[in-house]
């Protein structure tokens, strides 16, 4: 387990390495950074002195080190349009971000997983194919056309929900329904089928051979076996998260680090778009760390082939 | 269920894409202020008209078509690319394989919608760009499940016996290897036009990509938020011919993998 761990660590440092790496390279060799880095409305005489003060004459491995060094020490810049620290901002929209996710996420748990074992247990009937429907409908209805929709008949037309904004609770409502929409769908339908795959094992067999009640063989043999793929996809594929984000957080105007990526991109703000890329990549690698960890601690399997 | 609703879905929006220009009534960017923002069932226009009058049935339909074209080039070129690079890395072993295991996982740490994004917002506006960014942020999946298989595949009794008897490497590659994983790059593909039509649509509706007046649902949809008030087919059409076209080619995908590899996940 120990060398699983230190394996998996070090792989993860290096991806964070790489990914800081990608940034750079992503946002400077794309072209003329200036050109990036600038106003569309700059001046061209001015072109030559801001490339100079930022050092963008410098050989591109001069650069290279140079960000490198300040991003691992969490200095990605000031923001060309607030005249701020650029992680700073990142960090600042952080907590929306979150509260959004984690909303989401509950809704998930809430309203997937029992879902995803009533379609198993009630396998090839009515609710079944209902179920189903909703899943598969789900996956493929585009966030943002679902966030219009919802916009359109709670805020449009019953007037039930603000259109977007932060605050209070009802504008939390819908930007979490929307991001949850299509991670729901998914976790339903991996609910099932590892639902499903327990199901048939011989120990439910026994379970119910020996008397147990229906209830207490989902709840208790069921449910308690399929957990741990559930969880560990689930985690997986939470990470999808962090990019739903950035459409919810645009449609209904929340501040958090989604928006604030879309905003930097229109804006051409570039430190702030490679502190909120880099960032979000290197969550998204933890996030990812910890799955595969727990996945270890779960299923000693895993420890021997790695 | 999924094999004809996933089909028929496909067909029409493909018949959409194909026959737009002698299904349309008008040409999708005519304006009309004449006739603006007028609800469907109006004369001549049977979903309405936009905020300019341009006929909203002929902007669905060549919606339908930049949709699909899109989709189409990056799912080839992102097969293509990935599909050889895992095919030589997972023949190869050795660092190539080693390097694009790890180029794999730097893409993956970035989440796909925010990586696509992302370079589009970098490498420009435009149709060209945008099936550059999607193919750049996609192409990194067929390499790995290529690569996978090929692993798997090389091992197999068939493949040492040509080897055996002489066959050159590129001969037992593309002749002996490759039919046999072209069933996970077919399967992978079509799971993955789905995710790019309604990348593509999402990165226009944030205002990068496909850029207005060119009728991309993506770019329709964002004009439509200001007038939602009062013109809800604006978003209504082609959001719903989106989600049919997402949910058509998913279920088909769905059915293709359960036919021919039912344990791949992507």
């Amino acid at each position: 387990m120990r060398r699983y761990v230190v394996a998996r660590l070090a792989q993860s440092a290096l991806v964070v390495l790489l990914s800081l790496s990608a940034v750079f390279g992503m946002v400077r060799l794309g072209g003329d950074p200036v050109l990036l880095f600038l106003p569309m409305d700059i001046q061209a005489k001015d072109v030559e002195a801001i490339r100079q003060q930022m050092g963008f004459n410098d050989p591109v491995l001069v650069q290279y080190v140079r960000y490198m060094r300040g991003a691992l020490h969490g200095d990605f810049g000031e923001s060309l349009r607030y005249r701020r620290d650029a992680l700073g901002l990142v960090l600042e929209r952080l907590p929306a971000t979150l509260l959004l996710a984690g909303s989401a996420i509950l809704l998930t748990l809430v309203i997937a997983v029992p879902l995803g074992v009533v379609t198993a247990v009630r396998r090839d009937t009515l609710v079944d194919h209902l179920g189903t429907i909703a899943t598969v409908l789900g996956q493929a209805t585009p966030g943002f056309w679902l966030g219009l929709l919802l916009i359109y008949v709670f805020a449009v037309q019953l007037r039930w929900l603000p259109t977007g904004g932060s605050g209070t609770l009802a504008q939390l409502v819908m930007p979490s329904f929307v991001l949850a929409a299509f991670f729901a769908a998914r976790v339903a339908r991996l609910t099932r089928s590892a639902t499903l795959d327990v199901l048939g094992e011989e120990y439910i067999k026994t379970a119910r051979a020996k008397g147990l009640g229906e209830g207490r063989v989902v709840t208790k043999h069921t449910l308690r076996n399929s957990a741990i793929p559930i969880i560990t996809l689930a985690g997986l594929e939470a990470g999808q998260l962090l990019g739903g984000a950035v459409i919810a957080e645009t449609i209904f105007a929340w501040p958090g680090l989604g928006r604030l990526t879309v905003q930097a991109l229109l804006n051409r703000d570039f430190p702030v778009v490679m502190a909120a890329v880099s960032f979000t990549s290197i969550v998204y690698t933890l996030m990812n760390l910890a799955v595969d960890l727990s996945y270890g601690w779960l299923d000693p399997r895993v420890r021997v082939r790695a | 269920m999924k094999k004809p609703l996933g089909l028929a879905l496909t067909l029409l929006a493909a018949l959409a894409a194909l026959a737009a220009p002698w299904l349309s009534p008008h040409d999708p960017l005519q304006a009309d202020f004449a006739a603006f923002l007028k609800p469907p069932g109006t004369d001549a226009h049977p979903l309405g008209t936009d905020q300019l009058g341009r006929d909203l049935l002929a902007r669905v339909l060549y919606g339908a078509r930049l949709a699909l074209f899109i989709g189409v080039c990056t799912v080839v070129v992102t097969a293509v690319v990935g599909g050889l690079l895992g095919l030589v890395a997972g023949w190869v072993e050795g660092w190539p394989s080693a390097l694009l295991m790890r180029i794999a996982d730097v893409q993956l740490s970035f989440p796909f919608i925010l990586l696509a994004l992302t370079i589009n917002a970098i490498v420009g506006l435009g149709l060209r760009n945008i099936i550059l960014s999607l193919s750049a942020a996609g192409w990194v999946v067929y390499a790995r499940v290529v690569r996978a298989e090929v692993l798997a595949v090389k091992q197999r009794d068939f493949v040492q016996a040509a080897a055996a008897l002489g066959v050159g490497s590129g001969r037992l590659l593309f002749r002996h290897v490759l039919p046999n994983v072209a069933p996970s790059i077919i399967v992978v593909a079509s799971l993955q036009f789905s995710q790019f039509i309604v990348a593509e649509a999402a990165i226009s509706y944030l205002g990068f990509g496909v850029q207005p007046p060119t009728p991309a649902w993506g770019s329709m949809l964002s004009e439509s938020r200001d007038y939602l008030f009062v013109a809800w087919w604006l978003g209504a059409f082609p959001g719903g011919a989106l989600a049919l076209t997402a949910l058509g080619v998913n279920l088909l995908g769905d059915w293709l993998r359960d036919t021919f590899d039912p344990k791949l996940r992507v």
